[in-house]
Formats: C-alpha cells, structure tokens, sequence
C-alpha cells in the first residue's frame, strides 16, 4: 500500500519534474561543465581548459562594465519599483472616484510588450521634438540627448524599467492590502493610531511576505530584463548601457564564444542563487505568515 | 543542451525527409531577414512561389527569420545541431564568420557552364567584393544597399542655398551646414545642418568618411586593421568637429532609427543614411527633398552594405545545386530590377539597370539611381575574422570619441590595440 502511494506520488510529480529536469535543471548543469571547456571550432573540438574562461571575464573591461551597470541598474529599480508599487497600491485601495480606471492605467504599463514600450519610450527621449524635449521647452531647459550621452543613458533606461515594474508589484500589494481584515484598521482607529504608525505597525509586518515576493522578483527581474536595452541603445554608447545579460547574449550570440558565455552564465546564476536564498532564509524569517 | 537540438533536429529531419519523399522533390528551406521596411516577406513568398512553379522538381520554402541579427543566430545554431538551412540570405560582413564555422560553401564550385560565369561576372564589383575571400566567391549579391546624402530643398532654399545643389566636398558640407543650423533666441538649436547617424553601428556610416579620406579599414584576409591610421583619426576627427566645434551636428550619439524622422520632422537639414530608406522618406515626407552621393574629402567614397545569399556546407549536392539554381533566378536582370523598385535596395548588376523597368523608374525617380552612380567609388564594408567583436571595439571607440569621453586618437588607438588583441590568433 504505501509503496503504491509512494509510485502513485511519483508519477504525479512526473510531468513538472521531466519538464524541469529537460529545461532548467539539465541546461544549467550543462553550462557549468561547458563553462570549463573551450569554444568548439570546427578545426579545433571542444577541450577542457579549467578556468580560463573565467580568467577571460576578469580581463574583459566590457564585464567590469556590464557588471557595475547591472548593480547601479538593480540599486535603483529594486527600491524605486518597489517603494512606488506599495504607494500606488495603498493609494487605489482607499475609496476614491475612478479608482477602477486609476488601477487599470497603472496596471498598462505590465500588460504591454516590452518591445513596444521601447519604441515608445525611444520617441519620449528623442531630442529636438521628443516628449521630454517637448516639456523642458516650456520651462526652457536646455536640450538634452538622454539616450546618446554616457552620463544620463542609464539612468534613462533604469526609468524605463522602474515605469513597466511597479504597476505589476502593485497588483500584489493590492491583493494583499484586500486580504487584510477592516477590523484591524478599525481598532486602530479607536486607540486613536495616526495613519502612518497603523502603516508602520500593522500593515508593513502584515505584507511582509508579499514584500518577500516582490522582492525576489525585482532582483531577478533586475538581471533580467533587456529587452529595452535592445532596442532602445544596444548597450551604447560605448557601453554605457550594457547590462549583464546583454554582455552575455553578445558574446554567445554575437561573438559565438559559447565557453565565455557559458562563465557569465554561471555568474550569473551564482548570483540569482545567493540572492535568492538570503531573501528565502533571512528575510523569511522577519515575515509574519 | 545539444543533446536535445540534436533530437529536435532529428525530428525536423525526419519530417523534411517524409514530406520530401511525398512530393519527389528537391527540398530547399530558405532563410531570410527583413531590414527594411514595406511587403518584404510577401515579395520573396511570391518569388518562391513562382520558382517553384517553374522547377517542378524543386521546393523552395522561405522562411522569415527576423532582422539580420536573428538570422544568422537561428542559422548558425542549426548549423551546430546539424541540419543549417540549405540557403539564406545574411549579412555580407558575417561571410569570414561564416567560413570560420565551416558553414558555407563557395558559389564557384556551382559555376561551371560559361553561362555561369558571365552571371558571376555579371554584378557590381563593389557588391562582390565583401564576399571575395581567399581566391572564391562565397556570396550571391541580393539585397543590398549604400550610403547616400538626403537634403531637404525647402531649407536650402530657407538659407539662400541653391536648392538643387548638395554639398560636393566635407568643407562645403560644413560651410552648408553652418547656414542650416538655426538658433532660437535663448541660443538653443532648432534646426541642426546635418547628422550622421551613430547608435548600434556607427562604423558603417564612418567608414564613408575613412573611405573619403582615402584609407582603407582592415585587409582583405580580415586579419589586420587600420583603425590607428592618421587618415582614420582625421575623419574621426572632422565628425567629432562637426558637433565640438562647428555646432552644425547634434552631439552626443545620434539614434539611427529616428534620423529619417529627424528629416521629416525638418529638425536637421542633411542626413546620412542608407539608400534603403529611401521608399520610406518618398512617401512621408512633406518637402521636395534631393538624394545626393556623400561628399568628398580626398575622394569620394561610401561603403557598400546589405545581404548577401549563401548556401550551407551541410546541405545534400542536390540540395546545394538546387539553391544556386534559386539564387540565379532570383537575380535575373528583370527580377533584380523588381526587387529594387519595390525595396529601395540598389539592383546588383548593370544588366538589371538596363531593363526598360527599372529604366523607367530612374528616369521619372531620379534620386533612385545615385545610389548605383556611386558604386564606382563604393569599398568592402568593414569586415575581418570574428567580425562582430572587432567591429564592436571599433564601435566602443567611435561612440566613446563621438561622447566626448576620449579623444578621437585615445580612441581609436585603443580600438586598434583591442583589434590586434583579438585577430593575433588569425595571422
């Protein structure tokens, strides 16, 4: 009987483990090994070279580069993103007219495809007649080139980032915030809390786990997301704009140096990984459930 | 991971070869980008159409596989697994890369007949030579293009300007330029003289200004570079000047996809850009405008650029023949001047101008053949072994120059000393 159960529970587990095992699990197994090997040529096959590959990325000045990027890119999305969906949410949650439009115009951002909103955007920063350009004329502001000059085209990307995520972290929040029992507030209210201590002490420890989640998705979302990048300045100018996983989609499929690429694909895992496990592990911890 | 390309490709093999043995005919998948805007992918369905129609034994099935970018991606992947397409249509400059990979073969190992020969012999030279290497001819010349000058007539004649004239030389570009800019009166510039585009591949449109300057980028084995020469530095120089120190250029790094907009919105005066836009600014733009060669420097020059049609190692002798047989009939003098009224792409041999269509066309457009005038002084676009990284530390170079973050000679020093680094495994 319970060996049965035990088969029974295997087989139930079956379909998402083979689905796993084929496209996550294999595939990340598979690059640390050819992280270790050279790039295969036709004349010359595929040996094992040890950590060449990661000496290469510490060389390369483009991975230094990529890397600092990324870090700026996430130590600006991840708490701008963030702290702005928790505002929208605690907004829209309170009673006030059009509230169904206001959560619907927040939500946009998220449903549409990135690949549009890069073309759009793309056209907000255009000097000359651009939508920015367009509202600094009124305040006479000089002109400015966001995307084609080194000191602003990052920031001008992270933007971009931060508008398409807070609407979609803003339906979590909004989802938690519809969870939380009105008598708590009402209580609240009768020992005479200001808004902001009831926030402090009873609605921030109670959405806790959402911020959990939303955190995590921010981080990875952070390493993630280049698809803008693509369209809106191809890493430029000189790299300014290049973010990790860019530098690794052009060297894997630009340069076809499939053993580098495979080195910065297991950074960065490694790093998502740690990221993760001290998010799940510490923050866990600090959440009520 | 190539364990399950290998079964996937297993499984489109096994289908290919089941329908192949249905129909009895020669199978020849087919890849092709879109670069340009207007009906591409309905023109070439329509081409394969026909051909098949008229080789009964043969199937050409074309498949759209994105920008050029995404083409030779999913090509060389497939390649790696196994079953590559039989033809496709990539960028002239991935050629070495191509033969690096051991993908392609030579065209000349088709050519046989004398028929065949005076076809090879048949196109531009200048849209032959990025796939001339080593002694073979590894690509068929199909859609490709140059760089050209728009000018908008209505400015120039704003500015006391002969409309009808475009700049000649790089100083009259400037001294023209310098009448062309406007300023409102906080000193703010309304209306820029010209731009030359320098987002994602700024090398392309340099390398008109090297080729002016009278210096050539990178040998013909693709294994040494120029990008260090005092001649490079200049050119890079006078761009750089032309928004430093003229203020005629807007500064920083233009965007290229918004540069035909940039024209039509009569925000700068003179563009650079490719002779494929041309359909596009006809149709939108609101003024008399004029297509002109790029000025001289020292001489005049420009280089070529665009697709060319290659057929994969890989692919069965039947298969292989089959393709050639596509790519003769898709560049037949009458069905290349099609291609080039419909796309804007610069029909690739003498023949194809001569043809009573396209005839008719250049005279009643006559920007539409300026393009072909200036083959004559048209060069190889830049290309070497591992192309893409060394165009891309040239590139580094030319946007960190353009930026302002290095000078034009730190940076182009470094992009050579990057360069040599890379092709020293080449020599």
């Amino acid at each position: 009987m319970n060996a049965q159960k035990q088969a029974h529970a295997w087989l139930l587990l079956l379909p998402a483990l083979t689905l796993l095992v084929a496209f996550t699990h294999y595939p990340a197994i598979a690059t640390l090994i050819d992280s270790f090997m050279s790039t295969p040529k036709p004349n010359r096959a595929s040996v094992f070279v040890g950590f060449d590959n990661y000496a290469a990325m510490v060389d390369d000045p483009i991975f230094w580069q990529a890397l600092r990027n990324n870090l700026w890119f996430a130590l600006a999305t991840i708490p701008l993103s963030v702290g702005l969906a928790l505002a929208m949410a605690l907004w829209v949650n309170g009673k006030l007219a059009g509230r169904g439009f206001l959560r619907m115009a927040y939500f946009t951002p998220t449903v549409l495809p990135m690949i549009a909103v890069a073309n759009i955007w793309l056209f907000f920063y255009t000097p000359s007649y651009g939508l920015l350009e367009q509202i600094g004329n009124l305040f006479g502001l000089p002109s400015q080139n966001w995307l084609g000059d080194k000191a602003t085209a990052l920031g001008a990307i992270t933007a971009v980032a931060i508008w398409k995520e807070a609407g979609f972290f803003m339906i979590f929040y909004l989802a938690a915030l519809q969870g939380i029992n009105p008598s708590l507030r009402e209580a609240a209210a009768i020992e005479g809390a200001s808004r902001w201590f009831f926030f402090r002490r009873v609605l921030w420890p109670l959405l806790m786990p959402t911020t959990i989640f939303v955190l995590v998705n921010a981080v990875i979302n952070a390493f993630r997301m280049v698809d803008h990048v693509v369209v809106m300045t191809r890493g430029g100018p000189d790299n300014a704009t290049t973010l990790l996983l860019y530098h690794l989609y052009e060297v894997g499929f630009k340069f076809w140096d499939q053993g580098y690429a495979a080195a910065v694909t297991v950074v960065l895992l490694a790093a998502l990984a740690t990221v993760a496990l001290v998010q799940f592990f510490v923050l866990d911890r600090k959440a009520h459930y | 991971m190539k364990h399950s390309f290998a079964t996937c490709a297993a499984a489109v093999a096994l289908a290919l070869g089941a329908s192949a043995v249905q129909a009895q005919s020669t199978e020849v998948p087919f890849y092709f980008p879109v670069a340009v805007g207007g009906p591409i992918t309905k023109i070439i369905d329509q081409f394969a159409t026909d051909f098949n129609k008229e080789n009964p034994s043969i199937k050409v099935s074309p498949i759209y596989a994105g920008s050029y970018q995404d083409t030779i991606v999913k090509a060389l992947t497939a390649n790696k697994a196994g079953t590559p397409p039989v033809a496709s249509v990539l960028l002239s400059t991935d050629t070495f890369t191509l033969i690096d990979e051991d993908a392609i073969v030579p065209i000349d190992n088709f050519v046989k007949t004398p028929e065949d020969k005076a076809w090879l012999g048949g196109f531009y030279k200048a849209f032959l030579l990025n796939g001339q290497i080593g002694g073979k001819t590894w690509g068929v010349p199909f859609q490709r293009s140059t760089v050209v000058l728009y000018w908008n007539k209505e400015l120039f004649k704003e500015a006391g300007l002969d409309p009808n004239k475009a700049p000649q030389t790089w100083a009259e570009m400037t001294s023209m330029a310098q009448k062309l800019t406007r300023k409102d009166a906080s000193g703010k510039v309304t209306q820029y003289g010209v731009q030359i585009p320098s987002s994602g591949f700024p090398y392309w449109l340099f390398q008109g200004l090297t080729t002016q300057n009278d210096v050539i980028l990178a040998n013909e084995a693709g294994t040494q570079t120029k990008f260090d020469d005092p001649k490079v530095i200049e050119a890079l120089q006078y761009w750089v000047d032309l928004s430093k120190k003229h203020g005629v250029h807007p500064s920083g790094i233009v965007e290229w996809g918004t540069t035909p907009k940039d024209f039509m919105e009569k925000k700068v005066a003179m563009i650079w850009t490719t002779t494929g836009n041309l359909t596009n600014i006809r149709t939108n733009a609101k003024f008399d405008f004029g297509v002109a060669m790029l000025p001289a420097g020292k001489k005049r020059g420009s280089p070529t650029g665009g697709g060319n049609f290659f057929i994969f190692k890989k692919a069965t002798p039947a298969q292989q023949e089959a393709a050639f047989k596509f790519a003769k009939w898709l560049t037949q003098p009458a069905r290349a001047a099609q291609w080039g009224i419909d796309t804007g792409y610069v029909a690739v041999s003498p023949a194809a101008w001569d043809t009573p269509a396209l005839k008719k066309y250049a005279a009643e457009f006559a920007p539409a053949a300026v393009a072909r005038d200036q083959l004559q002084y048209a060069v190889a676009e830049l290309s070497t072994h591992d192309n893409q990284r060394v165009t891309k530390a040239f590139n580094d170079g030319l946007q960190a120059a353009l930026t302002g973050s290095k000078t034009a000679e730190a940076a182009m020093k470094d992009a050579q000393k990057e360069a040599e680094r890379l092709l020293r495994t080449y020599k």
